[in-house]
């Protein structure tokens, strides 16, 4: 799948920007704070979600008239062509509509799909278990829709039992009808990350690449996750006392960590190089994409983010290499055209002055 | 401007309406003012006698101009069938259905330790007393599918289990409507509650 074109209106630092591009990949170059992840910002809100920088509709408006912000797109999937908009009038949240019709983000899904790379995700095997949880959470969502509604309930049904922890109330019924929910979606949930790590390592094994296997294993903060409903239901009730103590939920999905090796190494991630870290990361973003497009039949859409940064001359060649063998429309953002030399004439440049305006070479 | 401050006044007032917002509470009582003797009396007479005489039913919460609602004073409805609802709105909903032959009780929200109403806030504690006093053989449990209302059936059905039994709302696909429109969460629903033909 790709965008054929992208018109921005009070986006972020574009007051106004078109694009009009075809299916091969997208490199954007230009200095910094020109405006380079806005417009792959805007790409990402395509798919489902809240967007690579998981903001508010408010936050993307163009300051200081804040007036609110539209993003217009044509999108080529399996099907004919579809016309996407996303608007937000003065704060309100975006609202999506699909060939002029109110869509869903369901709906949404079934015509664009996107996965990204972003530098904050550098960090991911040496910061905190919450990052690798979103991320696994995020590549989870692009396997499973429902995904985004579990997580919610849970979430929700957590948020009300931690309150009950916190004031030390002590009705059991309550307890029991807030962990029968949270048993109830979390063991979905856990089932959903489990599969989204078989497909991710079906689709590294099977796959000719320059880039490094990450073996995944999902480990528990403590102790091991509960398998099922029942079981997770009855880790629960058991941990209610402990709980109380500690003012909040220690067992569940909530508590998941996802623990990285170069397989190749046997090296943990966390201790590999900077470079080996990033291209750890690059081997799972295109083995999602593999996954990903046997699954809906089509490509998705590829953001990477600085994705240069932290690769040689090699490794990136190796890089453009497979993102043009796999077919993806991919967006690329660099300081500068070199960064691009190795992708020749298989991809569209464009450059972003500092002020924000588009040149497409 | 509507050139008098009681007609601006009545405009604001009506604006606070659920679903009118500045622009129709316009229209409405320009409406009103032109169809004074049809309407706006009626209305206002109406209103005044709702007004003085509104008050929740002591019994099921339902909201009525007695102290006991018709319903609960309907010796027909004591079938030993107790539909429990969220408000009064759902209760009005189930009864323009005109299926449920039974008795309500309306709890007046639902749990949510976030905002602080507990089981006490709501009407739990009369449920329970009213399932003895009223010989009440099934509880119909019709809550919204909300993470909120979900905890509240389960509440009351573990806190119920054993004395009587307890049934709730099916889910799955609407009368008249089509699958292509609905949800995944639906879908599931509806296809994990399939019967025979």
């Amino acid at each position: 799948m790709y965008l054929s074109r992208l018109t921005l209106s009070h986006f972020r630092s574009h007051k106004l920007a078109r694009l009009e591009v075809d299916s091969r990949p997208v490199a954007i170059y230009g200095p910094n704070g020109a405006g380079k992840t806005n417009l792959i910002e805007a790409v990402s809100l395509f798919s489902p979600g809240r967007g690579l920088r998981r903001a508010s509709a408010a936050e993307m408006a163009r300051r200081p008239e804040a007036v609110g912000w539209k993003i217009a797109g044509l999108v080529h999937g399996a099907g004919e062509p579809h016309e996407v908009e996303f608007t937000s009038e003065a704060g309100a949240a975006r609202v999506v509509q699909v060939d002029g019709k109110s869509a869903s983000q369901v709906q949404l899904g079934q015509i664009a799909r996107a996965v990204w790379l972003v530098p904050a995700m550098d960090r991911l095997w040496i910061e905190g278990a919450e990052g690798r949880r979103r991320f696994l959470d995020r590549v989870t969502l692009s396997f499973a829709p429902d995904h985004a509604q579990l997580s919610l309930d849970y979430e929700k049904a957590m948020r009300e039992r931690n309150r009950l922890l916190k004031e030390q109330v002590r009705d059991a019924h309550w307890y029991k009808a807030l962990e029968l929910q949270m048993a109830r979606a979390g063991a979905r949930i856990d089932a959903n990350r489990r599969d989204a790590l078989e497909r991710l390592r079906a689709a590294q094994e099977g796959a000719e690449t320059a880039f490094p296997v990450a073996e995944l294993e999902m480990v528990q903060s403590e102790g091991a996750m509960p398998e099922g409903e029942a079981d997770l239901l009855a880790a629960l009730q058991e941990s209610r006392f402990r709980d109380l103590a500690a003012g909040r939920t220690l067992v569940g999905p909530h508590r998941s960590d996802v623990y990285g090796v170069f397989a190749a190494k046997g090296v943990p991630a966390a201790e590999c190089s900077t470079g080996e870290q990033k291209a750890l990361l690059i081997s799972l973003i295109l083995a999602n994409a593999r996954a990903l497009s046997s699954e809906i039949g089509a490509i998705p859409i590829l953001l990477l983010d600085e994705v240069a940064a932290h690769l040689d001359a090699g490794r990136r060649a190796a890089l453009y290499d497979e993102i043009c063998a796999l077919g993806a429309q991919a967006w690329m953002t660099g300081t500068g055209p070199e960064l691009f030399a190795e992708l020749g004439g298989r991809a569209q440049v464009v450059e972003v002055d500092q002020d924000g305006s588009l040149r497409q070479l | 401007m509507s050139g008098t401050d009681e007609i601006e006044r009545l405009i604001e007032l009506m604006s606070r309406l659920p679903g009118l917002g500045p622009r129709s509470a316009r229209r409405a009582v320009l409406h009103l003012i032109r169809k004074r003797a049809l309407l706006l009396k009626p209305l206002a007479q109406s209103m005044q006698v709702v007004a003085d005489t509104a008050r929740e039913c002591l019994n099921c919460g339902n909201v009525g101009t007695s102290d006991i609602c018709a319903l609960c004073e309907d010796e027909g409805r004591a079938n030993g069938l107790l539909c429990v609802v969220e408000d009064v709105a759902d209760l009005w909903a189930m009864e323009r259905a005109n299926v449920f032959k039974g008795r309500y009780h309306v709890l007046g929200g639902t749990l949510s330790a976030l905002d602080g109403i507990g089981p006490d806030d709501l009407r739990i504690p009369q449920l329970k007393q009213r399932i003895t006093a009223e010989a009440v053989s099934e509880v119909v449990l019709a809550l919204n599918a909300t993470i909120d209302g979900q905890t509240t059936a389960h509440y009351i059905a573990d806190q119920l289990e054993g004395t009587v039994t307890l049934t709730s709302l099916a889910q799955g696909v609407p009368i008249g409507g089509e699958l292509d429109y609905l949800d995944d969460g639906t879908i599931t629903a509806a296809l994990n509650a399939r019967k025979p033909l």
